[in-house]
């Protein structure tokens, strides 16, 4: 266990040393900010424009954060050619892998809580009240959203040649599923065979994402999510987690390094 | 150093030149070139603009339910942007709750999902009917042509939220991007002759929107050819049931009269109409 979080802490004092995060931190401040400052009617009371555009650039920044710092771990290593040092010592490469994973999840982790809080910030300016159970909720379901996607980033990282495919196609399958992933069934009931059947199949493989995205819910001040379908999701979101963990580790085991 | 640092220098100061030179003269350009009530988004939008004006439009009414809206894929979606509650304040003051449109769900992860989304019919109510206005706002200024956008936002700034001032700005910047427009003009006199109590201002403006109406209306055939009505006669309806309130608010009751008479024709309901005549004549003769 010491040895993954000594590989996880490396991860975690690269990602703070890089400009990313402040970068898009930067931006979503100033782009809320700007919505902030708009005047609609003289009415100071509007709000939920606000938080949409706040929530939506906070997700779009943590999957990029995520993302991007998952799939240039071991591509980097490689090209370095850091990983020989680092494999030299006394560590397995599953272990290399699941510190990794975790050094990307819990700096992906820390990065939503500055968002967050920054965003109940900007709520409580118009609003004048801190739901702080639902933010919880929406941060505690993100945070699972991105251990999927950093999992399955890992996974690509290590399956395909060069971090830039790999990143498109994760960006790509979770922008996907994050919009579409949900009706896909709907979608196949309107299909013919063998299509409505692929489209089906496709529909319970893929890890909905949807899920872990309460946008909606804290936009329109809807009432928190039960706890018990919150355990639920971070069930099903471990099990994911896991799962493209368990390949990336393998991939990784009879993976060539030069 | 000192040489390239006063190189960069001259070289900022050059550049700042330029652009305080260049940018006056671009904007006059860009002026010159984008038509009125377009605004800068417009311009970026280019041609996309309405579909994006539409897309606001549609996002206005998705927050007066409160997030609860069909999406693409569902059946319903299409049925819910053509009702547009919010286009029909009047169903949608009730408050109270109406069918969804979800149905019983697919399977346990369509099930399950329900529990993060919004799954009430509810509608928005009191000063919060203000979130959807932003979307309104900005559909308008992509689509200035869109009479219906100024006709909502003017209901709700009035009816919901009381900014009667805010309404009629809003509404002349819509009769500058549609200057003949019946129905704007119409909204308008409303304002002056409800809000601001002006009835001689509120009559010149319904006159003009009756003008208006007649000039837009007139020449459209009575039924189209696939039998429906082509004339916006429940507008003429309102504009003349105006001047009628406004007549008989300055106490002028035989000018009202002749109104009333000039909507029974085309009245949805003349026997409503007639007794009101019947009641105008009788208060006339007790005056007399």
């Amino acid at each position: 266990m010491n040895k993954i979080f000594a590989v996880s802490a490396v991860v975690i004092k690269e990602i703070y040393r890089r400009k990313d995060f402040y970068v898009l931190f930067f931006l979503t401040g100033l782009i809320t900010f700007v919505m902030w400052l708009m005047n609609f009617f003289h009415d100071d009371q509007i709000i939920r424009f606000i938080k949409e555009i706040c929530l939506f650039l906070i997700l779009i920044s943590a999957l990029i954060i995520s993302v991007t710092t998952a799939a240039r771990q071991i591509p980097a290593e490689r090209e370095s050619r850091t990983i020989f040092p680092l494999l030299a010592k006394p560590i397995a490469r599953w272990q290399v892998m699941v510190g990794k994973f975790a050094g990307c999840w819990f700096a992906t982790g820390f990065a939503l809580v500055v968002f967050y809080l920054f965003f109940g910030l900007v709520s409580a300016s118009r609003d004048h009240t801190l739901p702080v159970a639902a933010y919880f909720q929406a941060l505690w379901l993100l945070w699972q959203m991105l251990g999927i996607v950093i999992a399955m980033t890992l996974l690509g990282s290590v399956v395909l040649s060069a971090p830039s495919a790999n990143m498109t196609i994760i960006f790509i399958v979770t922008i996907g599923i994050l919009y579409i992933g949900g009706f896909l069934h709907k979608v196949a009931m309107g299909m013919s065979e063998p299509s409505a059947s692929i489209v089906t199949a496709i529909y319970y493989i893929i890890p909905h994402l949807e899920l872990y995205n309460m946008s909606e819910l804290i936009v329109h001040d809807w009432p928190i999510v039960p706890w018990l379908d919150v355990l639920i999701a971070t069930i099903y979101g471990f099990a994911y987690m896991t799962f493209f963990l368990t390949g990336a580790c393998l991939a990784f085991r009879h993976k060539p390094l030069n | 150093m000192r040489t390239p640092l006063l190189t960069m220098l001259l070289l900022l100061v050059l550049c700042f030149g330029l652009v305080a030179w260049m940018d006056p003269r671009h904007q006059a350009r860009v002026e010159a070139n984008v038509p009125a009530g377009q605004g800068t988004l417009a311009g970026l939008l280019g041609e996309t603009r309405q579909t994006v004006a539409d897309y606001f439009y549609t996002q206005a009414d998705v927050y007066f339910h409160s997030g609860y809206y069909p999406s693409i894929f569902d059946e319903a979606r299409k049925q819910e942007e053509q009702d547009s509650d919010v286009s029909h304040p009047e169903e949608g003051k009730s408050g109270k709750e109406e069918k969804g449109f979800m149905g019983p769900p697919l399977d346990w992860i369509d099930r399950f999902s329900r529990h993060f989304l919004p799954s009430r019919h509810t509608h928005l109510s009191g000063s919060a009917v203000g979130e959807m206005l932003p979307w309104l706002k900005l559909s308008a200024d992509l689509d200035p042509h869109r009479i219906q956008t100024y006709i909502v936002t003017a209901y709700w700034l009035r009816q919901g939220l009381g900014k009667s001032a805010e309404a009629e700005d809003f509404v002349r910047d819509g009769l500058r991007a549609n200057p003949h427009s019946p129905d704007l003009l119409f909204i308008l006199g409303q304002i002056y002759l409800e809000d601001r109590k002006d009835y001689p201002r509120a009559k010149n403006i319904f006159l003009a929107a009756k003008k208006e109406w007649h000039k837009r209306d007139d020449p459209k055939p009575a039924v189209s050819k696939n039998g429906e009505e082509t004339k916006d006669y429940l507008l003429l309806e309102r504009i003349l049931s105006g001047l009628v309130k406004e007549e008989e608010a300055v106490g002028n009751l035989q000018q009202a009269l002749r109104y009333l008479e000039e909507l029974k024709p085309d009245a949805g309901d003349p026997a409503a109409v007639q007794k009101r005549i019947d009641e105008l004549k009788q208060k006339i003769q007790k005056k007399t």
